[in-house]
This record gives C-alpha cells, structure tokens and sequence, in this order.
C-alpha cells in the first residue's frame, strides 16, 4: 500500500481508449471484434462492461491488459502504453475461472506474482497474509486449490490479483461460473473490497443486476461488430448492499441499461 | 454358513482373488508341462518298451533335465540354485548377472530420461525442431531393435567402446522415446488462462518453463517414467544377446538356449521381470511421494 494516490489525480484518465479497432482475420472472413471504441476510465471508477456474447467484452479487457492488440486507434493507461503498464504491473487480472496452480498451496499460489517481482520471502508472506485477511480467507494459507470451493477460490483469485498492489483491478466475468447465493455474497464482498483499496476496477459480465449492483459505470455494449452503445453513470451510496436491489432507483438504472441491451440486438440482426 | 463365509471371504478381498488367480496359473501350467514334455517322453518309453501310466508320464515330465517347458517347481530349485546357493562373484550367481544387467539398464533409463527431457524442452520452445525432429524421434522407433542393436554393439565397439556404454545405449534408444512423447504433451498442458496469468505478470519464457510448464509436466514424467524403466530392462537385455557378453541376463538366456538348458532360460526371464515390475513399483512410490510434495490428487 506504498503507492502514492497523488499518481491517481492527474488529468489523464486511468484508462483513455480514443477510436480502437480490433479485427481478427480468420481463415474465412475477418471479425470485427471491437469497432470504433472511445472509452474514459477515472481513477477510482468501477466500470462494468455488459452485453450478449461476442460483443467482444471480454476482447477490450484483454486489450486493456496488453493480452490482445488493437488493430488500430490508441490506448493509454496511466498515460503509458498498455504494454508498459504490464511490464510496471500497474493490474491485477482475475479470469473466468480462479486460475490456481494445483501444485501450489494456496499462500504459495498468491507468492507466484511476488516472486516475479522480486519480493522477499518475509514480504510475500506478509502479503498474502494481508490479502487472504481481506477476503476472509485467514487460516487457509495451507490447504490446496481442490480443497477448497469454487467460490473461495475464487476469492484467492482475488487476493492474488491485489497482493502487489497494482492500480487497476481487471475482472473477466469472475463470478459466472458460481451459483446465484454465492455470487450475491461476493458481489457484496467485492464492493467492499473496491471501497477499502480505491482500486480503479474493470468488471465483464452479461449479468444486469450484477452490473447495476457494483457499478459508478456501466458500459454497454452490442455484437457484431462489438461496439459502445451506452455508457451509463449510477450514483448509489457507497455503503449500500444487495437490499438496494430493490430500490426504485436501481430498477431504473436497470431498465435503462435493458433498454440499451435491447436496441444493440436489433442494431445488430 | 460357514463354507459361504469361506466363499465370500475368498473373492470379495485382495487376497483371495490374487491366490485364486495364481493356483489358476500353476495349475495350467503344470498341465502344459505335462502336455509339451509328453511326446518326448513317450517317444522314449515306446522305444524301451516301457509300460506306462499317466500318472508316471506326469512325473516324469515334471523332473526332465531338459523339458521343453520346465514345470514351476523346477524353476523354483534352479532360482535357488543360482541366486541363494551361489556366491554373488559366480559367473554363474543369477544375481551376479542381474547386477550387470541392472547396471547397464539403469545408466540407459537416466541418459534416456535426461535425453527425452532435454528433446521435449526444445520440441516445446523451438518451432523448427518441432516440425524437424519429431518425425525422426517416430521413425526411430519404427525400426526393431533386434535389428538395431548389433550394429550399435559393433560400431561402437569398433570405436573401442565395450562393456556397459553400447548396452546403457541401447536402453537409452528404448527410453527416450516415452519420455519425449509424454513431456511434450506435460509441457503444453497448463491451460491458456493459465498461460494468459503468467503474461498478465510480464512474465519471462524461464519463468513460465519453471514456475508453469515443467510442475505441470511431472504427472506426465512420472507416466512416461514407469514406461521407459521397463524399457530400459528389455533395452538391456537385447544389448547382451548379440555381444557375446560374459555377463548379463541376456547372457545368461543365451548360454540356455546353446546348452538347451530350459530351467536356466525361464529362471532368468522370471528374473528380469521380477527387478522390471520391482523398478516400475519403485517408480510408482516415487510418483506417490512427488504428488504428494505437490499437493495433488491421487
């Protein structure tokens, strides 16, 4: 937690996505994955990008990571290349499923980017301490991946992804594999986690409630080609939890963002 | 009641269907005995007039000096003769000749692993060799080594190579091969989110090989391993054959089939299997005792 927040204020944006293009060329004929994407992520933001799939979603997170490259239009994340900011580690990247080496007890599993970044033994110990506290996971330091469920390790996941601190929290539909009670818990969880770290988090589902729910901004998004389609802003309190779900304001929000999802399927059939 | 008891107690546990199977097995083979010795047996007792019964056919086919196959009790007092009765420095201590083999078979399975590791590693990470080498590591195998490992003996032998490295080469030429297919497939097993992680961190081609691929591969060494150990024994075996060697089990196989000593044949070939199933166990326990390290199932 060395990082100073002076870094966050400046007057770029976390992320500034001005015209990106992605093509794919196929055997057959080339997919435009994302077209014309203009996007502006604050420091701070909780961003979610919705939509059906193949409205490449999941395609922009990984550009944002530096996992995939735009075929054209700029990026910068913290006004530097994506590919600078994954060399300075400046995200934590959880995928769609918790991505946990078997043969590593779950501390170790969150010492692999610590070790990669030259931590000390002492720190990493530290560290993964810390962070499997902040996911309620104390005491499971030593038991492996298979042992524990879906859920909790998808929680270590989490741990992992913020044990070196990275600025950025990238999220690839992290809880869609979980069942629905489960799902709700961390959602709430992860709104509290995002509150207590500051983290600027970019956040893929296709759920509406989940996106509602954690969101400061819900960018939507239709298929072929995936484009933007709306950007929506949320103001809910900062402390609120699953109950709000059934606040008019939020049933709102939810019909809006709906509506959005609706107009880019018939845009695109 | 009690016969049930006896009954159920006999195939329902580990035992029991392990002792059932063996009586099985020596029955037939007492019956074979008597089935391949009786001709030669009968031949004799027609040409000596001799009256006979079946049960004296059966004995004497079971006490041959050189049945065409030796019944399991003969094999027994020949194992005894030559491993508990002789001293372990006899050329003709079946231990002796178990040590030489061993030893060949043992330097063999370590180049071969160390050989098949390495080949995989660059199968993996270099393209080229993937599309140049693996089509050869194929054809190698291809050829008999029955045909191969003469002319390894003699050529290097001409090179003033003897004794124990042409034969470790030629459990070598039989070892690498498992090592190589099942590391290739260990090293590109982790997943492509896994893959994806470790790029996430920026993470160098060492690091992915040390930290993902190679504790990723170990399930499929350990597989690979268990095929190749066994390898390496027949590996070993085959190298004593043409050599003309002094020592070895294949020695040994080879003086019985000149002397047409049966009991000595089947004594070392019971022999061999015994240290092949003996290495694949302790491979086994290795692989239990890794996997455990690691934390992994099963």
């Amino acid at each position: 937690m060395s990082k100073s927040s002076s870094s966050k204020i400046s007057e770029t944006s976390t992320i500034d996505i001005n015209d990106l293009f992605l093509t794919f060329e196929t055997q057959s004929e080339p997919v435009h994955a994302l077209s014309d994407i203009n996007l502006k992520v604050d420091a701070g933001d909780f961003v979610s990008l919705i939509g059906p799939s193949g409205c490449g979603k999941t395609t922009l997170l990984r550009v944002i990571a530096d996992l995939e490259k735009p075929t054209s239009g700029t990026i910068t994340i913290e006004g530097k290349s994506p590919h600078q900011a994954r060399l300075d580690k400046l995200y934590g990247y959880v995928f769609q499923t918790p991505a946990l080496l078997p043969w590593r007890n779950i501390e170790s599993n969150i010492h692999l980017p610590l070790e990669m970044s030259g931590y000390s033994k002492s720190e990493q110990k530290k560290l993964s301490q810390e962070y499997l506290s902040l996911v309620s996971l104390s005491g499971f330091e030593k038991k492996y991946p298979w042992q524990l469920s879906g859920g909790m390790q998808q929680r270590v996941s989490i741990a992992r992804a913020l044990s070196f601190n990275p600025d950025m929290l990238l999220m690839d539909e992290p809880f869609g594999a979980l069942d629905e009670i489960t799902r709700d818990r961390l959602n709430e969880e992860l709104l509290r986690l995002w509150e207590k770290t500051q983290k600027t988090v970019v956040f893929v589902t296709h759920s509406i409630p989940e996106a509602v729910f954690l969101s400061t901004k819900i960018v939507v998004m239709s298929a072929r080609p995936g484009k933007i389609i709306d950007v929506i802003e949320t103001n809910f309190p900062k402390d609120r939890n699953l109950d709000i779900r059934e606040s008019k304001e939020f049933l709102k929000v939810s019909q809006i963002v709906r509506e959005g999802l609706k107009e880019g399927h018939n845009d695109g059939s | 009641m009690e016969a049930n008891r006896f009954f159920s107690m006999l195939i329902g546990g580990t035992i029991g269907p392990v002792v059932i199977l063996l009586t099985a097995i020596i029955m037939i083979w007492y019956a074979g005995a008597v089935y391949l010795n009786s001709s030669f047996l009968i031949d004799r007792y027609e040409k000596n007039n001799i009256e006979w019964t079946f049960s004296e056919l059966a004995s004497d086919s079971w006490s041959m000096e050189r049945p065409v196959l030796p019944s399991p009790h003969q094999i027994a007092k020949e194992l005894k003769k030559t491993i508990w009765d002789k001293k372990i420095t006899s050329p003709r201590s079946l231990v002796f000749h178990s040590g030489v083999t061993l030893s060949s078979a043992m330097v063999g399975f370590v180049m071969g692993t160390l050989l098949g590791i390495v080949l995989s590693v660059g199968i993996v990470y270099v393209a080229a060799l993937d599309r140049t080498l693996m089509p050869w590591i194929i054809a190698s195998q291809t050829i008999p080594i029955l045909a191969l490992a003469p002319m390894i003996v003699v050529v290097l032998g001409s090179m003033g190579i003897t004794g124990l490295v042409p034969k470790a080469t030629i459990s070598t030429y039989l070892c690498f091969f498992p090592v190589v297919v099942g590391m290739v497939k260990g090293l590109r097993s982790p997943s492509i989110i896994l893959v994806d992680l470790m790029n996430s961190y920026s993470a160098s081609k060492a690091e992915v090989f040390w930290k993902l691929r190679l504790p990723a591969s170990i399930p499929y060494l350990f597989a690979s391993l268990k095929v190749a150990i066994a390898l390496s024994v027949v590996g070993a075996i085959v190298a004593e054959l043409p050599a003309g060697a002094q020592g070895g089990l294949g020695a040994r196989l080879l003086s019985g089939s000149y002397y047409g000593q049966t009991n000595l044949i089947w004594a070392a070939l019971i022999t061999a299997s015994v240290i092949s199933a003996t290495l694949v166990t302790i491979v086994g326990r290795m692989e239990r005792a890794v996997n455990n390290r690691m934390g992994l199932q099963l």
